[in-house]
């Protein structure tokens, strides 16, 4: 059950209907009368042949039939009753250590979250990254740097002040740390095993992993605060700026002058720019949700909630699904948290390579747009002609000195 | 460029901000929270 919601969540944000086909066919409804409830050997014989079981047992948890007339130290029940109670979290359970979700001994979610974070998680994830890098590079081959022609005339615009700068850096510093610690927790322990064949590499290389570990942890815990902050910055400080308007669709039709040298009229940001700035809003704002989620062990389980609402709307009929679990194990909440924290954060990592790409190598005089904050005004014209024309011809501010009658 | 510096200055300064804030605030750790009033972790 768990990796087929895996394989949903993975499915939705890369639109991929291939994942909805490879989910485990559904096992035949068993008959368990013979046993009570119990597994019976043809369970035994599929799971050994690696064939998909019923899950549960045909009757309720503490309701087991009784198999036997004859009643044993616990009476009707039999240790199988309680162990499935305790398997399916049904089991009157009480526990002196405080805190959330104690009472919870077993959960079998943990290995179908293992697999998928080791394998899709990290397989398709890292393809994501490394295809999108490589998709780059070869779109540089072919479309070079996209320059600013024209004679230049040594005139320039403010097109960001201090402030938006400093949300911009404090948005992208943090990101990026966090982007490389998430990798670094990620695919740690995998690279350490490449060292698996020779042993004093290996203990040194688990040695060295265990201290960047360490303090990635510690890094990716605490600078999650400083994205969270710069998000919400970013967000008051451009919002007004990105919401979609008519030169939008100019902007599409030209297919954003990426191909050739046509240079569609853009006001403060073009369409690209507001799909780079919602996806990081929404994307950004996401994983910030999840991630408080990972902060703050068990205290914000949201995923029930969300598959509830989900199931209302009829989201997983659609993809041909069956509706999405809403009694979740608190356990299972913090899993669900981690692998959409994850997939999203990968998703977010390709379009800000694309973003640095397009505002470093891939055009001439984009990043001086957030170094110095000041950009060509034949730069302004031709990338943003709207905003360029609006900018240049509004009355500039006198000098503080100017008029000013000198103190005597 | 200087935005820029007082950004990553301003990300190191929360950071180190949070951990000690969040520290003061509460046990939020799952071996703080799961551990009795009779068990002592240090």
């Amino acid at each position: 059950m768990n990796v087929r919601l895996f394989a949903f969540l993975f499915a939705i944000l890369l639109g991929s209907a291939a994942s909805a086909q490879d989910a485990p066919e559904e096992a035949a409804p068993a008959d368990r009368s013979a046993t009570g409830g119990a597994q019976t050997l043809e369970d035994i014989l599929r799971r050994q042949e690696g064939l998909p079981v019923e899950d549960r047992s045909g009757a309720p948890a503490g309701e087991a039939p009784v198999s036997s007339d004859q009643l044993g130290t616990l009476g009707g029940a039999s240790d199988s009753d309680l162990w499935r109670e305790l398997r399916y979290d049904t089991a009157d359970v009480t526990s002196q250590i405080r805190g959330p979700a104690t009472t919870t001994l077993i959960q079998d979610s943990g290995m179908a979250w293992t697999q998928f974070r080791e394998g899709p998680l990290a397989t398709y994830g890292g393809y994501l990254l490394l295809g999108t890098i490589v998709a780059l590079f070869l779109f540089y081959m072919i479309r070079g740097k996209i320059r600013v022609y024209g004679k230049k005339s040594g005139q320039r615009v403010t097109r960001f002040k201090a402030f938006e700068r400093f949300s911009h850096w404090l948005l992208a510093g943090s990101f990026i740390l966090l982007g490389i610690t998430g990798l670094i927790t990620l695919f740690g322990r995998m690279t350490i095993g490449l060292f698996a064949n020779n042993p004093a590499a290996y203990d040194t290389a688990r040695e060295i992993y265990a201290f960047i570990a360490l303090y990635s942890k510690w890094v990716h815990n605490n600078v999650s605060w400083a994205f969270m902050l710069a998000l919400i910055f970013v967000f008051v400080l451009w919002v007004w700026h990105n919401l979609p308007d008519r030169t939008d669709f100019k902007w599409i039709a030209q297919g954003g002058g990426i191909i050739g040298n046509a240079h569609p009229p853009a006001k403060k940001f073009n369409f690209g720019q507001k799909m780079i700035f919602w996806s990081v809003i929404v994307l950004g704002g996401s994983i910030s949700a999840s991630g408080l989620s990972l902060l703050f062990p068990f205290e914000l389980p949201m995923f029930a909630a969300t598959f509830d609402k989900i199931n209302a709307v009829g989201v997983p009929g659609w993809f041909g699904f069956a509706p999405l679990p809403t009694d979740l194990a608190p356990h299972q909440e913090m899993q669900l948290a981690q692998a959409w924290h994850a997939i999203v954060s990968f998703v977010l990592m390709a379009i800000i390579i694309a973003h640095i790409y397009i505002g470093s190598v891939g055009m001439e005089g984009a990043y001086d747009a957030m170094g110095s904050g000041e950009v060509s005004v034949e730069w302004a014209e031709q990338h943003h002609s709207i905003w360029a024309e609006k900018e240049l011809t509004m009355p500039r501010k006198a000098p503080a000195s100017a008029g000013a009658t000198p103190a005597e | 460029m200087k935005p820029m510096l007082a950004a990553f200055a301003a990300t190191a300064l929360i950071a180190v901000g949070a951990y000690f804030a969040l520290n003061e605030i509460a046990p939020f750790s799952s071996a703080d929270r799961q551990t009795g009033d009779a068990v002592r972790l240090d």
